[in-house]
């Protein structure tokens, strides 16, 4: 079977369906050792921040769900546009399936941007603009479940809600260049491609091993939740 | 090892309430995600 016909043939949810659950089993397993390592460095091995104390320990969490969040959307709206564009009934499953996860990795960078903000800013929340643009992502989030959620003919709530996942996109380049385009609050980035990170080694591990975590964690969550779709739909 | 005990790992230097209320909450929402996604898929299989 030449590659050509087999990308094709896993377009088909029915083949799909015992890959999906392959691929899942092998990233929960990853996303449990990784995380393990992650929270291991970042609690044992991570030196204590100079001028935060213990309350930077937050970040092995925080950044790497902020990561996703806005990598998660970037995959939906993806997913969902193939579907729009080609009627792929998988690619707006996908789009779908990953939606949930994607939420709950916002509430949790969030969250944890709360708890981090009280003890270093001295308030849990401000309407500054790193933290109001996430707010709408979550809101994006959850927009999109509602509306698919409210129609019921699903080939309809697939087209609905990828016209409100790809407008949404937008809000993903203002999160990430929020913090040079205004002058916030929130600090701006600590990891970048073309400079060296401004923190120490360990504790950079500590993160990239937490977000390869999140990784794996978001690719099983989604992938079993759309062998639930297509079990739904079938 | 960077703490002198456990009672020192757990009050993380003053900051507890807001590491340990940030992981718990991680993992209470994650946990909750797996159940429910446990849930969803025995109910289509049903």
């Amino acid at each position: 079977m030449s590659a050509a016909i087999k990308w094709f043939w896993f377009a088909s949810p029915q083949t799909f369906f015992p890959l999906a659950g392959t691929l899942a089993r092998a990233c929960w397993i990853g996303a449990a050792l990784l995380a393990a390592a992650g929270l291991y460095v970042g609690f044992f091995v991570a030196p204590t921040d100079a001028q935060q104390g213990e309350a930077y320990r937050i970040i092995f969490i925080h950044v790497p769900a902020a990561w996703m969040s806005m990598f998660l959307y970037v995959v939906m709206a993806f997913w969902a546009a193939i579907g729009l564009a080609f009627n792929t009934r998988l690619s707006s499953m996908m789009a779908s399936a990953v939606a949930p996860t994607g939420a709950l990795f916002t509430f949790i960078a969030l969250w944890t941007g709360a708890l981090w903000g009280r003890p270093t800013w001295g308030a849990y929340w401000v309407w500054d603009a790193r933290l109001t643009s996430e707010l709408i992502l979550l809101f994006l989030y959850l927009g999109f479940m509602a509306l698919q959620a409210a129609i019921d003919d699903p080939r309809r709530a697939d087209r609905a809600g990828a016209l409100l996942a790809i407008v949404g996109v937008v809000n993903v380049p203002i999160i990430y260049y929020s913090v040079t385009w205004w002058n916030t609050l929130h600090q701006g980035a600590s990891v970048s491609l073309t400079r060296a990170p401004s923190m120490a080694s360990t504790m950079l591990t500590g993160m990239l091993l937490m977000a390869l975590a999140f990784w794996l964690y978001s690719i099983a969550a989604s992938l079993a939740r759309v062998r639930c779709i297509i079990l739904e739909r079938a | 090892m960077t703490w002198g005990g456990w009672s020192e790992f757990w009050a993380m230097g003053g900051y507890g309430f807001y590491v340990w209320g940030s992981y718990a909450v991680t993992g209470a929402g994650i946990a909750l995600e797996i159940h429910f996604l446990r849930r969803r898929a025995r109910e289509a299989k049903a």
